[in-house]
């Protein structure tokens, strides 16, 4: 079963009297539990894209389809539910709340948006804290971080809520090579720990490698071909 | 709720100094508020006290059309004898009262054998005035007696022309006065106390006995210029009026018209208008202090909204609804206003109690009576204040809120 369906997908901005298509009539499709790279240059339409699958953003023709349901009709109550109970997310630049410790920031979604019990958080914090191995930096505060070690609790804040599919649009554009490296070898990991499916976007060479599924982006269009979708190797 | 509050302190003490400047200025408006409504509290307090415990009493009750000419002490206003047994009838029987006074006021002349001069005298029974203005005593300097403020055959004499006629306690004078027809009789007094002057009608008055008065006018039959009425409760004036009022209505003279005619203090004395001002003026500071909380909670409001933008936009994505947003910034609001009230009303309160353990004197009036206060404020009043500052603070921070809980989570994430 796919989780995410794009039919005839296009998104235009209007900028004054110039239309800008950010994505034009995409059509694509994602497997549950596939580890997706969208690949292209920049102002190809990744961010574009990425924001339709989190319903962030509405196409402007076509349909998107998440997890089953149609994006096009979610009011905002009912988007912010939706990414709230199926979704999670990674930013480029962390996006951590720096009041909140490590342990609190990757409370926040079960606290904040599920109103989960403190008995039920805790353990669920645990796990991924030590799936992610920040166990030990509970207390800190993302100042005391580092760039990999931001980017690792951003991953477990995605997770904690067990979502369904995790986006992340650019998430080691800040890290160093290495690093980089480390933080995609852990969200394949956690995808095979937990089964959750991810979608990332990135025009690093080294990183697009590690995706099972590619989509080459150029212009707002899907390149097809050998350069379009490379098939699912592992689901 | 209690964790929306958590974050929204974590938040405020992200940018301490800022927080803590505009906590200060609230702090400040509050504490003001507090120390001059506690301390114009009790200067009106003093103020009204002085007046109705030492001259006025709380009510007067005159013959109809009396007040309109009281500055002239007419002598053909007055209440007859009967008229007067009716009213006491009344005033017996009335609930709510503590004491009242029947007074003979008159002008007469003054002298000491070699100047003369023009005062303003009241007849009274000593007892019954003691227990209607029982300040009136404290008033009095040097006086000859402890128990009595005077008696038959003395007089007390204001204060300023005891000292332009160099007159003392023990001295011996002549009063001279007109009687309703015309004609002039005198008789020889002692001065039995000196009686400091107070702002205000009558603060310069003298008092003789009510028989003296009597006798020294002439009258056949004892006729009575005002009664000065105390009531139990201060708080209840009003509603004692009301119903003395109700219970004199009816009482007709030949004319038909109403006979008596019933006054609070307020309608005695200008200084009621003083006190209106003092209200007016506690008010001011009051609109004042909600301009200060308004206009500091949204600047800091909307600064923080600013500032936050990407963040909003992290949280929004996330999956936090617009509601919650709204909450997590008006929650903000909340706590500053909070903080500030409690700690504005603390030091505000912490002021009054110095000044209450020092005293405050002002001096007050023409003759820079000195007055010395022992300010105090009410618990509810100081509640009052803070429920304003924190429905202000509320106020101030829904639209900044709204505008965060608004904000389109693509967008806000775009904001660099
Ligand atoms: N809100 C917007 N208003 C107008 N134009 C927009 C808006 N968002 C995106 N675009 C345009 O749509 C196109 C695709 O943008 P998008 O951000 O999806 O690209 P991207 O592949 O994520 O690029 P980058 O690698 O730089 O992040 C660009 O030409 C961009 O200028
Ligand atoms: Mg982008």
């Amino acid at each position: 079963m796919n989780l995410v369906e794009f039919k005839n997908v296009s998104r235009s901005y209007q900028m004054g009297s110039v239309t800008v298509a950010a994505l034009q009539d995409v059509t694509l499709s994602i497997p549950k539990g596939a580890f997706t790279a969208l690949v292209g240059p920049s102002g190809s339409g990744k961010t574009t894209a990425l924001n339709l699958i989190g319903c962030l953003d509405k196409p402007s023709q076509g349909e998107v389809l998440v997890a089953g349901q149609s994006t096009g009709g979610m009011n905002r109550k009912q988007g912010a539910d939706f990414r709230g109970e199926k979704l999670g997310f990674v930013f480029q630049d962390f996006n951590l709340l720096p009041v909140l410790t490590v342990f609190e920031n990757i409370e926040y979604p079960l606290l904040m948006i599920r109103d989960m019990p403190k008995n039920l958080r805790r353990p669920l914090v645990e796990k991924v804290l030590a799936a992610v191995s920040m166990e030990n930096q509970a207390d800190k505060y993302p100042a005391q971080l580092s760039g990999g070690q931001k980017q690792r609790v951003a991953i477990a804040r995605a997770l904690v809520g067990n979502p369904l599919l995790v986006l992340a649009d650019e998430p080691t554009a800040n890290l160093d090579g290495a690093t980089a490296k480390t933080v995609v070898e852990l969200m394949k990991q956690m995808r095979d720990e937990f089964g959750t499916t991810f979608v990332f976007s990135t025009h690093d060479p080294r990183i697009m490698d590690q995706a099972e599924l590619t989509f080459h982006i150029l212009d707002g269009r899907l390149m097809d071909g050998p350069a379009g979708a490379k098939e699912v190797d592992h689901v | 709720m209690f964790k929306v509050l958590r974050l929204a302190i974590k938040n405020l003490l992200r940018y301490k100094r800022r927080t803590l400047l505009t906590g200060l200025l609230i702090v400040v408006g509050v504490v003001a508020v507090i120390v001059f409504s506690g301390l114009s509290g009790s200067f009106k307090q003093a103020i009204v006290g002085q007046i109705t415990d030492s001259v006025l009493s709380h009510l007067q009750v005159h013959r109809k059309g009396y007040l309109a000419s009281i500055d002239n002490l007419p002598l053909d206003r007055m209440m007859p004898p009967k008229a007067f047994e009716k009213l006491e009838t009344i005033l017996s029987g009335a609930e709510g009262i503590a004491a009242y006074s029947p007074r003979i006021k008159f002008g007469a002349m003054l002298s000491n054998y070699t100047q003369t001069t023009n005062v303003r005298l009241n007849g009274i029974d000593p007892a019954k005035e003691q227990k209607t203005v029982p300040l009136l005593a404290s008033r009095v300097k040097d006086a000859a007696h402890d128990d009595v403020l005077l008696k038959p055959g003395e007089v007390l004499l204001p204060e300023i022309l005891a000292k332009g006629m160099d007159l003392k306690t023990g001295d011996t004078v002549v009063l001279v006065a007109n009687n309703k027809e015309g004609s002039v009789n005198g008789m020889t007094f002692k001065v039995a106390g000196i009686v400091e002057s107070l702002m205000g009608p009558g603060g310069r008055d003298g008092y003789l006995h009510i028989d003296d008065s009597v006798a020294l006018l002439r009258m056949e039959t004892p006729e009575i210029s005002e009664v000065a009425i105390r009531v139990k409760n201060f708080g209840n004036l009003k509603t004692v009026a009301g119903k003395l009022n109700d219970l004199v209505a009816p009482l007709t003279n030949k004319q038909g018209g109403p006979m008596f005619e019933v006054h609070t203090w307020e309608q005695l004395t200008p200084f009621y208008n003083i006190i209106r001002m003092i209200d007016v003026m506690t008010l001011g500071i009051r609109i004042i202090l909600i301009a200060v909380v308004l206009i500091s909670v949204l600047n800091v409001m909307m600064m923080s909204v600013y500032e936050r933008v990407r963040e909003i936009g992290t949280l929004a994505a996330m999956g936090t609804r617009p509601g919650r947003i709204m909450a997590l910034f008006v929650a903000e609001g909340i706590c500053l206003g909070l903080a500030g009230a409690i700690i504005g009303s603390l030091i505000g309160a912490g002021i009054l109690w110095i000044m209450n353990l020092t005293g405050v004197d002002v001096a007050f009036g023409s003759n820079n009576q000195i007055f010395t206060l022992s300010p105090t404020i009410a618990p509810a009043e100081v509640a009052l204040t803070c429920i304003i500052v924190l429905g202000v603070s509320i106020l101030a921070s829904l639209q900044p809120a709204a505008k965060a809980a608004g904000l389109e989570p693509v967008e806000a994430l775009r904001h660099v």
